[in-house]
């Protein structure tokens, strides 16, 4: 069961094995692991959810769960049937001994989590989040995986039969502390996959041991902080690591650590063995899960994604949702809020009664200040994205003008409360470097790791840019384009060369742009512009800016004098 | 879960010294905390309240009423007579509504038996301790708004559904954050007194050190707490001892004046920053025990007490502090 594989090709097993093994380790000790990530809605893991039902009470949390019932409180409508004051216990009271378990996880409200993120810091709750993501975009709140142990990717697995969890056969408490060899090795290994997090870390020691707990050892010996690397670090790996495996090795005795260690430093044994660390890293790099794995190995992941690969995306899960009410007046487009405005009657009622005296036949007594309004997250309006030409004939020089604007597009951002985007295009590929941000941090450091050189896939470009557009619009805000080029498309859209070809295909991909109704402009700031700019502005129904030897400041300035006139979408 | 000694935290030194400086002069203004996750930042925090000497309180006094408070606030908080309870620190839900922090209608009396009676809030629960908010980056602004006034008029007023109800709440502010998932808005930021920077230690040794530390808690955390208890005391002492100190102690002009220069070399905008850089360098020298504020004091606290106060200039990739630590190497050598 344990992937003890140093050295094993990634194909090994069926996902559902580390999976179930997570289980086990999770209902061994909810309060230490504190809960798992399942995602991909797949039969497996329904077994799965199942059998960890055999061996942990599960209770489901709602999606639309307030905070009276996760947390307890005053039950409103028991109370006034009763006259007086009924208590209800919280979901998370209800849970303890056992865990919650939440569908559809990445749609989870920011507050919830948040409630939730604390309960299991103070160790009164344990979680299992179904996460049904589909787009990248999407990932439960990352406040809640960065502090379960255990993710796993269920949507590949071809098994469902059978899935039972066997029952430990020993108890956490019984297996000894690691020694500081064994961490050494794991926050060597997490180092080389570029896991940062101390929790992960933290979990990882403790899966090891819990390793040993299930099979009955009182040591964790080394194939149980195999074990750890592949089901903790693995799916947080943000880096695959060095080939050869250098990371630091700390002073590495032979693995299955002696029972005698006591608090102060037990060194001096010496190595002969292959180096604990390097097994422990080639033990997580066959776990890890393929898709990152791929992402990985093109160098695109995040640098500090904290969760399973789609997490660092999360604001998307805040937007466009409406935040509850407040009280105010329902004028001015504001939207009266029924229940809210009922809830902040009802308790009134009594006194009111007392201080009206006896009109007691309206049903209700309700005043202004009882009036609630509907607010919608008032995130703005508009996402600039900015689609930048990196090829080779794209001068360095332009590629830093265009990065200097984006990153003074963002400053604005503050104020305007508006999100930039950036898609950037060269030799055979497109890609979102940026997805909408607010965060100038990250955008820094994106824009400082932009390369440049190759191809003019313009065509690809402007595909990737009106995805990001459509993706915008269809959640509610709206999107404009800004394409920084000269327009000289050299690579069609299948990513062959040829200019005849590209020129087609990138008026064929403007024309889509410009179908769907999406604001563009198209900014030529190569030396000499030529007429494909003006062209392709033509094609795209946008305008057309022509500004050799632009700087960063000018360029912004020009787009925020041609962005009013724009329309909204 | 008991608290991890505040004395047990490995490394983190900058989030430790602004967290003290912050609980010796809580007129600071509160800390912000950068950091990515699992870099142990609501560990210091909640360690520092575990740390704190008892305070003397009203007894039943929702707000914990010092004797002052009684004397101000003569109807909210009461005659009762005063008994120790421990520093308060409320750990504030990112999903906490307006209500429940600045308080609303009592439901239960209401319910019970009519009466319109004020149910405090998360802020009076906070008075005279710490208020603690993880992610503040993703609290909607207008509750940040509300905190930052009431934590800098050290009061809360409540109008509202017919209630009025005036209440000390005096607290230090202590907010942390990711900037990768979003930023605070800068007039939000500038209002903290001191920013801190948090990074995940690099060191494996250290990383290690951690490990072991935590299991050991997990393990046993009384003998544990035990085993740290004489260096929380001792850091303790230097609290308390600090605090007394503060009020003695006074900046010199020449202190004054470097105070300015920084200011000026490095582009902090408005006056705040001079102010808390000063009152920074001069609780750091009360903390310390030292006879008087010196530069030395000033040049510990800089970066804490301005990061987050420098104009930003977008095309310039310098971070921050080391736009500060640069200055301070041309301006004091």
């Amino acid at each position: 069961m344990t992937p003890i594989g140093a050295g094993l090709p990634a194909a090994a097993a069926d996902p559902l094995e580390d999976a179930v093994q997570a289980a086990r380790l999770f209902a061994l000790a909810p309060q230490v692991f504190k809960g798992m990530v399942l995602r991909g809605a797949s039969p497996a893991r329904e077994a799965l959810v199942a059998a960890l039902g055999e061996a942990l009470p599960l209770r489901r949390l709602p999606g639309h769960v307030d905070d009276e019932r996760l947390l307890g409180g005053i039950d409103l409508a028991a109370s006034l049937s009763a006259g007086r004051p009924v208590r209800q216990t919280g979901l998370i009271e209800e849970a303890r001994g056992g865990a919650l378990i939440a569908g559809m996880a990445e749609r989870m409200d920011g507050s919830i989590a948040g409630r939730l993120a604390q309960a299991l810091d103070e160790g009164s709750a344990a979680l299992v989040l179904l996460d049904d993501a589909v787009e990248a975009e999407e990932a439960p709140p990352t406040s809640l995986t960065e502090r379960l142990a255990f993710h796993c990717d269920l949507s590949a697995s071809r098994r469902w039969q059978g899935v039972a969890l066997a029952p430990p056969a020993g108890a956490l408490a019984d297996v000894a502390p690691l020694d500081d060899a064994a961490l050494g090795a794991l926050a060597a290994t997490a180092e080389a996959l570029g896991v940062e997090s101390l929790r992960a870390l933290i979990h990882a020691s403790e899966t090891a041991r819990g390793l040993a707990a299930l099979a009955g050892r009182e040591e964790a010996g080394k194939a149980d902080l195999a074990g750890a690397a592949a089901l903790v670090l693995a799916p947080r790996a943000t880096r695959l690591p060095p080939q050869e495996a250098e990371a630091p090795p700390p002073e590495e005795p032979p693995p299955p650590p002696d029972g005698e260690r006591d608090d102060q430093s037990d060194s001096e044994q010496q190595q002969q063995e292959p180096d604990l660390s390097e097994i422990l890293v080639e033990a997580a790099k066959a776990a890890i899960p393929a898709g990152l794995l791929e992402s990985l190995a093109r160098g695109k992941a995040p640098r500090r994604a904290s969760s399973s690969g789609t997490g660092q995306k999360r604001k998307a899960a805040t937007r466009g949702k409406p935040l509850g009410a407040r009280p105010g007046m329902p004028r001015g487009g504001h939207k009266l809020a029924l229940i809210d405005s009922l809830r902040a009657a009802v308790p009134w009622q009594a006194v009111r009664r007392r201080e009206q005296g006896g009109d007691a036949d309206a049903p209700i007594i309700m005043r202004k200040e009882d009036l609630r309004i509907r607010r919608f997250e008032e995130r703005a309006a508009r996402v600039t994205i900015f689609a930048v030409d990196a090829s080779g004939s794209a001068a360095a020089a332009r590629l830093a003008e265009a990065k200097g604007a984006v990153e003074l597009m963002l400053a604005q951002a503050y104020v305007t409360r508006s999100e930039v985007a950036l898609v950037a295009f060269r030799g055979t590929s497109a890609e979102l470097l940026l997805p909408p941000t607010r965060s100038l941090t990250r955008a820094r450091r994106t824009l400082a790791e932009l390369p440049g050189g190759g191809g003019t896939p313009l065509a690809l470009g402007l595909n990737a840019a009106r995805e990001v557009a459509e993706a915008v619009i269809a959640k509610g805000r709206s999107a404009a384009l800004v394409i920084l080029t000269d327009g000289r498309a050299n690579v069609a859209a299948d990513g062959s060369p040829g200019r005849p070809q590209a020129a087609a295909d990138a008026e064929a991909a403007a024309k889509a742009i410009a179908a769907r109704g999406i604001d563009a402009l198209v900014v030529d700031i190569s030396a000499r512009p030529g007429p494909e700019g003006a062209a392709l502005a033509q094609a795209l129904g946008g305008q057309f800016l022509a500004l050799p030897r632009a700087d960063a400041r000018m360029l912004q300035a020009a787009i925020n004098a041609v962005q009013p006139s724009a329309r909204a979408a | 879960m008991a608290r991890f000694p505040f004395s047990a935290i490995v490394g983190q030194d900058e989030i430790k010294q602004a967290l003290l400086i912050a609980a010796v002069d809580p007129s600071i203004g509160g800390v912000m905390v950068f950091g990515d996750r699992g870099t142990g930042k609501s560990t210091a925090a909640r360690a520092l309240a575990g740390l704190l000497p008892p305070i003397m309180a009203a007894d039943g006094c929702p707000y914990g009423a010092s004797k002052e408070d009684q004397a101000r606030y003569p109807e909210v908080c009461g005659q009762g007579k005063l008994v120790k309870r421990p520093v308060p620190f409320v750990d504030m839900p990112l999903g906490a509504t307006e209500d429940r922090v600045i308080g609303s209608l009592d439901l239960e009396r209401a319910l019970r038996s009519g009466e319109k009676a004020f149910e405090p809030g998360l802020l009076a629960k906070a008075h005279r301790g710490f208020l603690y908010i993880d992610e503040i980056n993703l609290l909607e602004d207008h509750l940040v708004d509300l905190l930052l006034d009431v934590a800098a008029s050290g009061e809360n007023v409540v109008e509202r559904e017919g209630l009025s109800v005036r209440h000390p709440a005096k607290f230090v502010l202590i907010g942390s954050g990711n900037p990768e998932e979003g930023e605070l808005r800068p007039q939000l930021l500038d209002r903290f007194g001191l920013s801190v920077e948090v990074l995940s230690p690099r060191d494996i040794e250290v990383r290690i050190a951690i490990m072991r530390l935590v299991a050991e808690n997990e393990r046993d955390p009384e003998s544990f707490a035990a085993r740290w208890a004489a260096e929380d005391e001792a850091i303790l002492k230097r609290v308390a001892k600090g605090k007394a100190r503060l009020a003695k102690l006074e900046a010199g002009e020449d202190v004054l004046r470097d105070a300015a220069e920084l200011c000026l070399a490095v582009g902090a905008d408005g006056l705040r920053g001079e102010l808390t850089l000063m009152r920074a360098a001069r609780a750091l020298a009360a903390l310390d025990g030292a006879k008087k504020v010196t530069r030395k004091h000033l040049i510990a606290i800089a970066p804490s007490a301005l990061r987050h106060r420098l104009r930003r200039d977008v095309l310039d990739e310098t971070g921050s502090t080391t736009r500060i630590t640069r200055a301070i190497a041309e301006l004091f050598g």
